[in-house]
């Protein structure tokens, strides 16, 4: 019995994106799954970006809290940091603290905070509000004309606020990312209802919902899987935008980031298991069809770099 | 590739003669198409009949068994390329790499780590399941010595032997017969030796070829000679090779039944870099390797390689559920807060990780409901008034707390005057409906 190679080739494609002005960022662009250059192609290594934050992280777990320490006082300095001392691809700012439970600061506010920080950085930059609903229709629609033709990613539109979102960042000429809660329907929905209102689809992010493993990866991981097999399969174009990995914030909540290992000898040194829960994390939604992925941890970045080298 | 029930009616007598207990042969055939009858019920199927329907039932990656007893390993089986179209079946096996090249002491730590590796996820006990050993040193005398003394050592723990040298395999192998390892290292040059002592000691053969041409040759040379459990590697060493290869192996068993690949897979995941090599080991449990070979036991590589295998191996179908239990969040005082949910595991995490960031020491009571949200539980009539009143009294939580206050989700807030009703000396108060509301909610209360 001969061995016959058995490849597949897809009629679909993913989008390819390109995010920035000055230095660009592309990704997407593939017509098989994750990695599979060997029987189709993949134009583009994921990105990753680092994510920042507009006020100090002193909830996040000192494994990641202390890398920032001298940094993290202001959005513009953190984001310099990252961007020359770290050498990251893209930068994704987090306007934390216009949550209403926050600082609650103002869409104006936040404008400042992103010009400061696009005066600054050369590399592209993703602009995410505070995950509130209402408020960040408001802060999104006044960040998108501040940045305005600075090709960035404006997120996370969702079903409650995608509207005036979504009409700002095509008026900006921004990148968006639609989030939906792991499904697939509702991911396609989405998509469908942003490109109903004369948005690009080809300008789309699909944020499927990330989470954290052991905490319902395994969710997130086949709602991907489901995605990229309909955009390449059924040729869906409403699911061939690339997908983000959001993971970062997911992983630095969970206990296994944050128990000391006095307290839990069995799990062991707590630096090194923050570290690879968010590059296995990552690695994971690689695997599954993420093409951008917002992280924190300098070495789980590193560590999730040399990843792809190998697969690429 | 399975029959269909017409294919297989057409092997059958067609006699309708009921003896199987169908009252056609078409039916019958139908039930053998679904798995749900055995051909040994027809006394009168053809020995013809019987070996092509034999074949055609063989699952499409054969079940190897890896070592004996308790610890034994399960292997194979799979029946598809993506675990939302049905549960991947047996969860592929962490081995670590032990070279008889080491010390005695090097040697002794790794065993060590292993006998203590086992930790509990979720209801489940999740361990390194087997140790690599490897004849680095290439004398068959100290490999002897060494896969002797781990063998006595950890007498339990299922072993793969590797070399490919028949005298340091016989050597090895003599010692341990009883404990069905895996005989790793059978390839052109070696394979009808490697055959033999497979055989003479009931171990299964690990097959290695360069490419996956080659190693279909070879495994098909060697079910001619007469063994049939073999685990098989393709040569691929990077991630990109893995990928590709382990890819066209399940693609080229589970699509096309090409036999002479329908084999558990070993993955090699070592590096020097420990935080990669938890990467390549990611990439061998999510594509398809069965058996995935470490260099180390670190136990925080160990947790997050044992919960992504676990992630994994999941049924899609089943949900994932938490233990109904009163659970303690921080360190609560008799005056903390007590909220309720469903046991949902996706509810359970996403809730007790916003309390957690609330920083708000509470008690959550995670309420039986069959792996529901809340929202389907409450339409379900599984988290109902009655039902919650009983598992709170049940639960003996009013001996612990001093308050008698139960917040539940504020997508059930029309259940309050009800649960109320029927837990008298209780005040029932309506949280918020998404859990990322949990934050400020606890700490305006605190």
């Amino acid at each position: 019995m001969a061995f016959a190679a058995p490849k597949e080739t897809f009629s679909g494609k993913v989008f390819e994106v390109t995010i920035g002005t000055d230095k660009t960022a592309v990704f997407g662009g593939e017509n098989v799954l994750p990695f599979h250059a060997f029987e189709g192609s993949v134009p583009h290594r994921p990105v990753i970006a680092y994510e920042v934050q507009d006020i100090v992280p002193d909830d996040w777990p000192e494994t990641v809290r202390k890398v920032y320490e001298g940094v993290s006082g202001d959005p513009v300095t953190w984001a310099k940091y990252c961007q020359d001392t770290l050498n990251a691809k893209a930068i994704a700012l987090r306007l934390l603290s216009t949550h209403p439970d926050r600082e609650n600061r103002s869409p104006e506010e936040a404008a400042k905070t992103v010009k400061d920080v696009l005066a600054a950085i050369n590399v592209p930059l993703i602009i995410l509000g505070s995950n509130h609903v209402e408020k960040d229709s408001s802060v999104l629609v006044a960040v998108s004309e501040a940045a305005k033709d600075k090709n960035c990613i404006i997120g996370k539109a969702q079903e409650g606020n995608y509207k005036t979102i979504a009409a700002a960042a095509m008026a900006n000429n921004h990148r968006l990312i639609a989030m939906s809660e792991l499904d697939i329907n509702l991911s396609k929905q989405l998509n469908i209802l942003i490109t109903q209102m004369g948005f690009d689809k080809e300008k789309l992010i699909t944020d499927p919902m990330c989470s954290a493993l052991g905490y319902g990866l395994e969710y997130t991981y086949s709602v991907m899987e489901r995605i990229r097999l309909a955009a390449l399969t059924q040729n869906d174009a409403t699911m061939q935008p690339p997908m983000l990995a959001d993971v970062g914030m997911y992983v630095w909540k969970i206990k296994e980031t944050q128990a000391s290992d006095a307290e839990l000898p069995l799990w062991g040194s707590l630096q090194e298991r923050g570290i690879t829960w968010e590059a296995t994390t990552a690695a994971s939604f690689l695997m599954s069809g993420a093409e951008l992925l917002i992280m924190r941890h300098p070495e789980a970045v590193k560590a999730v770099e040399k990843f792809i080298d190998e697969l690429m | 590739m399975a029959l269909t029930g017409v294919e297989i009616f057409k092997l059958l007598p067609k006699t309708n003669c009921k003896k199987c207990g169908h009252p056609t042969c078409l039916a019958f055939a139908m039930k053998l198409a679904q798995r749900q009858a055995s051909l040994d019920a027809c006394p009168d199927v053809s020995e013809e009949a019987k070996r092509i329907l034999g074949e055609a039932s063989a699952p499409p990656i054969r079940p190897i068994t890896l070592g004996a007893g308790d610890k034994a390993v399960k292997m194979g089986e799979e029946t598809v390329l993506f675990r939302h179209e049905k549960k991947f079946v047996n969860p592929c096996a962490f081995a670590v790499e032990i070279k008889d090249s080491m010390s005695d002491d090097e040697i002794n730590k790794i065993v060590d780590g292993v006998l203590n590796s086992e930790i509990d996820r979720v209801g489940q006990k999740l361990r390194i399941d087997a140790i690599f050993v490897n004849n680095a040193s290439n004398d068959a005398g100290r490999f002897e010595g060494v896969v002797k003394a781990i063998a006595s050592k950890a007498p339990a723990v299922p072993l793969i032997i590797a070399t490919n040298n028949p005298a340091a395999a016989e050597a090895a192998l003599k010692n341990i017969a009883d404990k069905k390892p895996l005989l790793y290292g059978a390839d052109e040059s070696n394979a009808e030796a490697m055959v033999n002592i497979a055989k003479t000691y009931k171990a299964s053969l690990g097959v290695t070829a360069k490419g996956l041409d080659a190693l279909s040759a070879l495994t098909e040379k060697i079910k001619g000679l007469g063994v049939e459990d073999m685990v098989i590697d393709s040569g691929a060493r990077t991630a990109k090779e893995i990928l590709e290869a382990n890819t066209f192996i399940r693609r080229a068993a589970i699509k096309k039944n090409f036999k002479a690949l329908g084999y558990p897979v070993i993955t090699f995941a070592q590096r020097d870099d420990k935080i990669l090599e938890s990467l390549v080991a990611t990439l061998g449990v999510t594509k398809y390797a069965s058996i995935v070979v470490l260099s180390s036991v670190e136990k925080w590589k160990n947790l997050a390689l044992f919960t992504l295998r676990q992630n994994i191996y999941t049924d899609p179908q089943v949900p994932m559920q938490v233990e109904q239990k009163i659970y303690k969040i921080g360190e609560p005082t008799p005056e903390s807060p007590l909220a309720i949910t469903t046991n949902f595991s996706l509810t359970y995490f996403i809730v007790s990780g916003e309390i957690e960031n609330s920083k708000v020491p509470c008690r959550l009571a995670v309420m039986d409901c069959e792996g529901l949200s809340v929202l389907t539980a409450w339409a379900a009539g599984k988290f109902t008034a009655s039902k919650i009143a009983q598992f709170i009294q049940e639960s003996g939580i009013e001996n612990e707390i001093k308050h008698r206050e139960l917040i539940i989700p504020g997508y059930v807030a029309i259940l309050s005057g009800a649960i109320e009703d029927k837990l008298p000396g209780w005040k029932v108060t309506v949280g918020p409906r998404e859990a990322n509301g949990l934050p400020a909610f606890l700490r305006s209360k605190a």
